[in-house]
């Protein structure tokens, strides 16, 4: 797939999320759109504002939640010296933009989808959502830790037929893992699952379709620690079926849930 | 303004190299450069049979810097020749092969082979492995290994020219450059990376699976002048300055210390552009300076006289 440029974009905008209950942590940064001649839902950017000097050297990925009307869209979550700098960013500042990166996930119109998200993983279903021909076709399972005003649930589930589940204490996760194997048991269609969240998030997905005999129209969009994006420092690496590596910014983000292997480390 | 370099042979259109292993084969970058605008590509290193490296996670971002420890993570020669090289432009930019051995037989079938190939135009030694046939101490440690594995590289370079990469992670890199010169080395490249670590103080764990792994970047930049510095005064083979370039004005830096080029690595992650975008504003900075080439300004550097402390 041919890749966009990398180009010195403004910021716009960088509007808070959830002010009221996780203040200065959920964030939608809105950015002047590159001149990208496409993209698809599942792809992502890698961020790097030109204020990092030499300081942070890598730029950071993050899930495109839409791009048109001239507006480059991320949504994310402040947890470390970048995406807190991130936050920090004000309208008028230039920040590197190169993408759009990796595959996508795929799309099968005619079919009903389940989208599993988890948490911050919700972002690139976003993108997906709005871009779907027929979005009264999907089905949208969101488990989250965080209030839901730091998410866009709401959003999205004007537009879908949504379920959530909430993760209040840390032993409300098994009741998280049951609502997801369930959730892909009552999926009876012959669409698509296609996943995106924490990695042991994800391994649940993964074992379940397994088990279902599903891993083969079931995708998962994964995330690794990422210095260049494009495929070269062979940082980002996960193992495929066969035990070799691919670098998970080039040959994904997203993969056919029988063909990587997860690490939980 | 002549940009052009004469590197022990190779003639390079400007002294912008991109560093291996921060380049993948080149090819990733297409589409955010013209690859012919730069002086020359050192590919991702290269062994005889395909490696998976070391275990995740294998990266660390560090202030100014980062740590690696991917251990050489490659396709095998086979592959390379066969599928990343034909697709390289190196008609119009040399393209120069990384090796990477554990003994002095395996370095000398990969020059080999390498040489053999048209694409291919020159040769970097990367001697930073582990020497199986000596218990595992690098090559790149011991003056009379370096030597060695340039005498074995040289042998069946097919007469292109062969660089030696030098590592900083010792006493004395003049006695390690002379060595690469004694053996036969038509030029050196370096510093390979600098030996560090990163732990998390929460979880009591390394940031990197391998426990160590090589510091780049800006940060080991001064580390790189300092080696160029007493690399140059101990051979008379031309050397390229690889460490922390991320500037038009880096290149000239290293230029000035004595050396005939750079290599462009970590800064090719802080942005996908940033070799093309060096190797187009050297020009420009060189007239700023009243520069009209590069020969004259090299090894200038202006150093205290005696007497004068510090
Ligand atoms: C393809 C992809 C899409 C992503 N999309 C989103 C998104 O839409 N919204 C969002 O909030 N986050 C997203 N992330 C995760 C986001 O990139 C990390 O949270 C962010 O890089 C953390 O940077 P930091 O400097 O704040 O954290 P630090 O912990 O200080 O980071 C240190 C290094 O580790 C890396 N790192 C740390 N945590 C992660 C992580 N979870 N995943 C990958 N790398 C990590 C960082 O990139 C950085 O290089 C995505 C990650 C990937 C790989
Ligand atoms: C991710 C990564 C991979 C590397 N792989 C190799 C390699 O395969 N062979 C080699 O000789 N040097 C390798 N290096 C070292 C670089 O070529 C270079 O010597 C070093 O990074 C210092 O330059 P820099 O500060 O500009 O990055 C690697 C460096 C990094 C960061
Ligand atoms: S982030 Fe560099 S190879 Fe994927």
């Amino acid at each position: 797939m041919r890749h966009g440029a990398c180009r010195e974009v403004k910021v716009l905008e960088v509007v808070p999320l959830g002010q009221s209950k996780r203040p200065g942590e959920f964030f939608e940064l809105r950015l002047e759109l590159p001149d990208w001649e496409a993209w698809r839902p599942g792809q992502f950017v890698m961020l790097r504002p030109l204020s990092w000097g030499l300081e942070l050297v890598w730029g950071r990925p993050f899930s495109i939640a839409s791009a048109d009307r001239g507006v480059l869209c991320v949504l994310f979550q402040a947890l470390g010296r970048g995406t807190r700098r991130l936050a920090g960013l004000r309208p008028g500042d230039q920040v590197l933009v190169w993408g759009p990166l990796g595959n996508g996930f795929a799309v099968d119109p005619g079919k009903r989808t389940l989208i599993l998200a988890g948490g911050m993983g919700l972002a690139p279903f976003r993108a997906y959502v709005e871009r779907h021909p027929a979005p009264d076709l999907i089905r949208l399972f969101f488990a989250h830790r965080f209030p839901l005003e730091c998410y866009p649930f709401d959003y999205l589930s004007g537009l879908v037929d949504a379920v959530r589940v909430e993760e209040r204490s840390p032993g409300d996760l098994a009741l998280v893992i049951d609502a997801l194997r369930a959730e892909m048991a009552a999926f009876d269609q012959r669409g698509l699952i296609l996943a995106c969240g924490p990695t042991p998030f994800l391994g649940t997905v993964r074992d379940r379709a397994l088990e279902l005999g599903l891993a083969e129209r079931t995708q998962l969009s994964l995330e690794e620690r990422m210095a260049c994006g494009v495929g070269a420092c062979l940082g980002c690496a996960v193992k495929d079926a066969g035990g070799g590596n691919v670098q998970v910014c080039s040959r994904g983000p997203v993969f056919w849930a029988g063909d990587v292997q997860l690490g939980r480390g | 303004m002549d940009t052009s370099v004469n590197l022990a042979g190779l003639r390079l259109k400007n002294p912008v190299l991109t560093a291996s292993g921060t380049f993948g084969f080149g090819l990733e970058f297409e589409p955010y450069g013209d690859l012919a605008v730069l002086g020359g590509i050192v590919v991702k290193g290269l062994s005889l049979e395909p490696r998976q490296g070391n275990p995740m996670p294998r990266l660390a971002e560090t202030p100014c810097g980062m740590l690696n420890s991917i251990g050489i993570q490659n396709p095998g020669l086979e592959a390379f020749v066969r599928d990343k090289l034909p697709r390289l432009p190196w008609r119009e930019v040399p393209v120069i092969a990384n090796l990477y051995a554990c003994s002095l037989d395996e370095f000398a079938e990969l020059a080999g082979v390498l040489s053999a190939e048209q694409g291919v135009a020159a040769l970097e030694v990367n001697v930073s492995c582990p020497n199986v046939s000596r218990g595992g101490a690098a090559f790149g440690q011991d003056p009379a290994q370096i030597r060695a594995v340039a005498e074995a590289v040289k042998a069946r370079c097919a007469n292109k020219p062969v660089m030696v990469k030098l590592s900083p992670n010792v006493t004395d890199i003049a006695v390690c450059a002379r060595a690469a010169e004694d053996g036969g080395a038509d030029a050196l490249s370096l510093i390979n990376t600098v030996l560090g670590m990163a732990v998390d103080a929460r979880t009591r764990r390394p940031r990197l699976a391998n426990v160590v792994g090589g510091l780049s970047g800006p940060a080991v930049k001064p580390v790189a002048l300092r080696c160029v510095h007493q690399a140059v005064r101990a051979v008379s083979i031309p050397v390229v300055g690889v460490g922390g370039v991320c500037c038009a004005e880096d290149v000239l830096e290293f230029i000035l210390v004595g050396a005939h080029a750079v290599q462009v690595g970590t800064a090719n992650f802080m942005r996908p552009d940033a070799a093309f975008a060096i190797a187009s504003d050297l020009p420009g900075l060189m007239r700023g300076l009243g520069l009209d080439g590069l020969e004259g300004y090299r090894g200038s550097l202006i150093l205290p006289g005696p007497g004068r402390g510090g």
